[in-house]
């Protein structure tokens, strides 16, 4: 017997589904491949004894360590991180109704680490000790969150003028974006100038992204912020898929447009702030996630939400581990994700240039058609 | 009490300029009206403004006896659809497309009763074979009865369409006109509509509301379609014929007013 329609709908969104499944799988998956590796132990089972026994005698003691304080925590930011970045970027990209969206692009980012810079050394939010090695030690984690929240809602709301006063375009919303980008970068640089002897490290740090900084309490309060917006995002999904179709249907089906815009993009500045304020700038992550995604399972927020998640955290768990392993010393995370987001960052850009260009042809033929 | 009551209703963005002065007109179940007007003359504003998109400056707007102002914008979802004239394609299934106008009625997620509806109407406007297809991925026509079946999803009573017959061809014109007609029979709805071809609004609409710069010229059954009604409209001199017991507008040949004026569309564009 013929299927009905709706059973071949249902079987469709399974499929999606199971996509997310497999998506989560690799996570599990990719995260014990990585943590064998960096742990550099003898064998899984060792891996899985250590994880699961964790007081077992028979652990070497240094494993312990390297899987428990340095391994986990390491993999807890990525995967972290990832989700916060991804779902950032697909909701960035759905309310600015911009395919080049990101935390990234767009100069939230580089507002945030700006902001994360001044909060350690102005205001005192870390110890930066300078003599053996440099190491920074973010002893008050509220301050340096909250100054690098501040200013990237500063860019964000620079944006959302743009958005609301010039109705400017993707492209222009981004060349906006480089703009924001290089005067915060260029306040870091300011920062790092002054405070010499010991920004240095900083600056390195902020600009390059780390997923090795994060302590456990620190993970406790990312976790917390981002599980909070993440509900956020979702329980808007659908509201998300009336805003592609346009604001004025999606008024009519009942959506408030202009709160959940803002209320939005101030999430994911929220959400940026806090991933940068504990582990750098890790670019493109917001939007090598949603695009590989919407390539997969395409535009419904239902499911791309999830799946930017999940893609964000897979990409960002193989680049660290890549970063970690391909050379002798550690790569940051953030020159490996921008080696790979950048290509795709041109490949939108001129996939996007085409598409308007076809848009005109279209619109002249069918002027001319029609008189 | 009528479906609609639209009473003394203006609107203007900034107190310079309105771009409704004072329009009023009742509407009821089973009703096509085809609001006729120039560009740029408040038809599309005054379709908003019933929507609740645009609050007007003064005036009130009752549906059922109750002022839209007083529902939650999810009430009045439930009450009135709208479909503009400018929407946008995303990678998304027809089905999906379609299914998004259950989100007044939605709590937390689509129930199985959200899909039922979804799918009995995307069988309706004969949609089967494309309801697993990205909407960017079929033609304008199809598209055009997606962006319908989801209003007609949303379950209102009253349909408002702002320029449903614009960039069809003619086939297309009158598929999607014929559709509008049968579903709005079919589920009693009544359907504000903007136009600006008056010879398709009178071939599907029962009722005609002239506008000019804002001001209501006429509004009534077919016979308002008259010469002097649409020269004053228009400013153009036409002739109405009788066709069928249909009235047919041809503009007359020597018009004054084409002294030295191209008509738009004639002219080189280039790449």
């Amino acid at each position: 017997m013929e299927k009905s329609g709706i059973e071949k709908f249902k079987e469709h969104n399974r499929k999606k589904l199971l996509v997310l499944i497999v998506l989560a799988l690799a996570i599990i998956i990719v995260s014990l491949i990585v943590l064998y590796i960096n742990a550099d132990l003898n064998s899984f089972s060792n891996l899985f004894n250590i994880l699961f026994n964790k007081n077992d005698p028979s652990n070497d003691n240094l494993d312990r360590i390297l899987v428990w304080d340095l391994g986990i925590p390491r993999i807890l930011s990525a995967i972290l991180a990832g989700f916060a970045l991804g779902i950032a970027g697909a909701v960035m990209q759905c309310v600015l109704k911009n395919p080049l969206g990101s935390p990234y692009t767009l100069g939230v980012s580089n507002a945030a680490a700006f902001g994360a810079s001044i909060g350690i050394v102005i205001l005192g939010g870390g110890i930066i000790t300078g003599q053996s090695g440099v190491t920074i030690t973010i002893n008050n984690p509220y301050i340096v969150a909250i100054s690098a929240f501040i200013w990237s809602m500063v860019a964000t709301g620079i944006i959302i003028l743009l958005v609301k006063v010039t109705k400017v375009s993707p492209e222009t919303m981004v060349l906006a974006g480089v703009a924001l980008s290089s005067i915060f970068s260029a306040g870091i640089s300011f920062l790092q100038y002054m405070y010499n002897e010991y920004a240095l490290s900083t600056i390195v740090f902020w600009q390059f992204g780390s997923m090795g900084k994060a302590t456990w309490e620190e993970l406790a309060l990312i976790f917390i912020i981002t599980l909070i917006v993440i509900l956020y995002f979702l329980y808007n999904r659908l509201d998300y898929n009336a805003l592609d179709v346009g604001d004025d249907v999606a008024s009519s089906l009942g959506v408030n447009v202009n709160r959940l815009r803002l209320v939005s993009l101030f999430a994911a500045a929220l959400l940026t702030a806090i991933i940068v304020s504990f582990m750098g700038i890790v670019a493109f992550i917001g939007l090598l996630g949603p695009h590989i995604v919407r390539r997969l399972i395409g535009n419904d927020h239902r499911y791309l939400l999830p799946g930017s998640m999940f893609m964000g955290a897979l990409i960002l768990l193989v680049s660290d581990c890549i970063g970690q392993n391909l050379m002798d010393f550690t790569l940051p995370v953030g020159i490996i994700t921008s080696f790979l987001g950048g290509p795709l960052f041109l490949y939108l850009l001129i996939r996007g240039y085409r598409k308007k260009k076809i848009d005109i042809r279209k619109l002249i033929s069918s002027r001319g058609g029609s008189k | 009490m009528s479906l609609l009551e639209v009473k003394s209703v203006r609107f203007s963005y900034d107190d310079e300029r309105e771009i409704l002065k004072d329009v009023s007109f009742d509407a009821d179940h089973n009703n096509i009206i085809s609001i006729l007007g120039p560009n740029g003359t408040g038809k599309t504003t005054l379709l908003k403004c019933i929507c609740n998109i645009h609050r007007p400056t003064a005036g009130e707007i009752y549906i059922d006896g109750t002022d839209i102002l007083s529902l939650s914008s999810r009430e009045l979802a439930k009450r009135v659809a709208y479909v503009p004239q400018k929407t946008y394609t995303s990678r998304i299934t027809v089905f999906d497309s379609i299914l998004i106008g259950r989100r007044p009625h939605i709590e937390w997620a689509t129930t199985q009763k959200d899909v039922e509806i979804a799918w009995s109407i995307i069988e309706s406007l004969g949609l089967s074979d494309l309801s697993l297809k990205y909407v960017d991925e079929i033609s304008g026509g199809e598209f055009q009865k997606v962006q319908i079946g989801r209003a007609i999803t949303q379950e209102p009573k009253l349909l408002i369409l702002d320029e449903p017959s614009n960039n069809l061809d003619i086939a297309n014109q009158h598929i999607t006109m014929r559709m509008i007609n049968h579903v709005v029979r079919e589920h009693g709805l009544c359907t504000i509509m903007t136009m600006h071809d008056i010879n398709l609004a009178t071939y599907y609409s029962d009722k005609f509301l002239f506008i000019k710069d804002g001001e209501m010229i006429a509004y009534g059954g077919k016979e308002v379609i008259n010469p002097e009604i649409i020269q004053s409209v228009y400013g153009i001199e036409v002739d109405v014929l009788d066709y069928n017991g249909q009235p047919l507008v041809v503009p007359k040949k020597d018009q004054p007013q084409y002294d030295g004026l191209v008509p738009a569309g004639i002219g080189g564009y280039s790449d």
